[in-house]
């Protein structure tokens, strides 16, 4: 597992490397501030505060109104309350290679859907269209950090050693 | 090139009265002390619509609309009062009380409260709809300033003068509907903000007893805001 960690680690920059382009493509403009969040939401699964101060800074818009935005729209998901969080990959590649036995599974043994925090507050289930990693498919991010090759099993050793505060 | 306006004649009230076509119905009743309720709309700030206490009738228009951003035309007519615009003011007044925790007899902006003002002034005597009172945070971080959401009434003045006017854009309105609030930053506390210039602007023109200056007690919060129309002339001469 740890050895995945910390080959996949690197994976994240290509989830920011996605909102970069975006931003790029817009010329770094505020009016791009929407798109932007889009991609932010779309390669992270949802949308955090580092990842907003990110935005607001490069767009050149105000803190306030980041968060305004990304508050509106029902399609932004904030960071989940969940003390861990799992992001689903459903991009095409991680799809047809099982993630949607996962998702199966989370609704299974945690009784959980995309979006939703199990009622004891220890882990939110959320989905991404694509991380970027479709070499790694199915992949999921563990709390930030991208995991690859993932079944069933492997996502629920990693879930029960959170809950067994081993990780 | 300065855009040219024409003058245009219309009706208020049976009143015939001129205004520029660049105006509102609102400016021109103005002008021509004819009183229209509102509370999001501020001289010195840009046009918001958000509150709909300004709602009028114009002849023709199947729904009422809101006279702060509503552009005369010619040859229209206009009522600001009729029982209908009274029921539905009364409702969005009410709705307001509701919504929050206007208990003004605990409130710094007792008697300088202009949603208070309001009520007295459209006879709000009781609320039939049941009250929310929900436990709203008070931030008071700020070394001089404290925000209170149970006051807010989400009018967006303070969010207009922060970006027109200071041009920090430190406050905005957040969520939608019943979850909407205003925050500062990324829903920070005002104290550690570092886009704030702790101007004050924000909390002189809020409305209510959202946003107030430290050290006040009860009744003892007056807004001061002649700085607004100056500071908006001054800009534009420029
Ligand atoms: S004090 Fe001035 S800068 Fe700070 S939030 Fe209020 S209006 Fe904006
Ligand atoms: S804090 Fe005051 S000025 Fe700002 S939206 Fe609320 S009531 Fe209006
Ligand atoms: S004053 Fe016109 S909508 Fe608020």
């Amino acid at each position: 597992m740890s050895k995945e960690i910390k080959q996949t680690s690197l994976k994240e920059d290509r989830r920011l490397r996605m909102v970069d382009r975006t931003m790029r493509i817009y010329g770094n403009e505020p009016h791009a501030l929407i798109e932007t969040l889009h991609a932010v939401q779309e390669s992270y699964g949802f949308i955090d505060t580092d990842l907003m101060q990110y935005v607001a800074e490069k767009l050149g818009v105000p803190l306030s109104k980041v968060y305004g935005v990304a508050t509106f729209y029902h399609f932004f998901t904030l960071k989940p309350q969940g003390e861990h969080t799992c992001v689903v990959c459903t991009g095409t590649a991680c799809y047809i290679s099982g993630a949607k036995a996962i998702m199966d599974d989370f609704a299974k043994k945690y009784d959980l859907l995309p979006g939703e925090t199990t009622k004891d507050n220890k882990l939110s289930l959320l989905t991404a269209r694509c991380l970027g990693a479709c070499g790694l498919a199915p992949a999921i991010v563990f709390d930030g950090v991208v995991a690859g090759k993932q079944t069933p099993e492997t996502v629920s050793n990693t879930i029960e050693r959170w809950f067994k505060n081993e990780l | 090139m300065k855009k040219v306006s024409q003058i245009q004649t219309l009706i208020i009230d049976g009143k015939e009265v001129g205004g520029k076509s660049d105006e509102s119905i609102l400016q021109v009743a103005k002008e021509n002390d004819i009183f229209i309720p509102t509370l999001c709309y501020l001289e010195g700030l840009s046009d918001y619509g958000g509150c709909r206490m300004c709602i009028v009738e114009v002849k023709g228009m199947p729904r009422l609309v809101p006279a702060c951003t509503t552009l005369i035309r010619e040859g229209m007519e206009v009522t600001t009062n009729s029982e209908k615009i009274h029921n539905y003011r009364l409702s969005i007044l009410a709705l307001l009380f509701t919504e929050r925790n206007h208990i003004c007899s605990a409130c710094v902006s007792n008697g300088h409260c202009e949603l208070q003002t309001l009520a007295l002034k459209l006879g709000l005597t009781h609320v039939e709809f049941p009250y929310i009172f929900p436990k709203m945070p008070v931030d008071a971080t700020h070394d001089r300033f404290i925000a209170d959401h149970n006051r807010c009434v989400l009018c967006g003045r303070c969010v207009r003068a922060c970006h027109e006017v200071e041009g920090a854009h430190t406050k905005d309105i957040m969520g939608r509907g019943i979850t909407s609030r205003v925050i500062t930053d990324l829903k920070e506390s005002w104290g550690s903000s570092k886009t704030c210039t702790s101007c004050g602007k924000c909390v002189h023109v809020c409305p209510t007893g959202a946003l107030t200056e430290k050290g006040k007690s009860v009744a003892e919060m007056e807004k001061r805001r002649q700085f607004l129309p100056y500071l908006k002339l001054m800009r534009e001469r420029r």
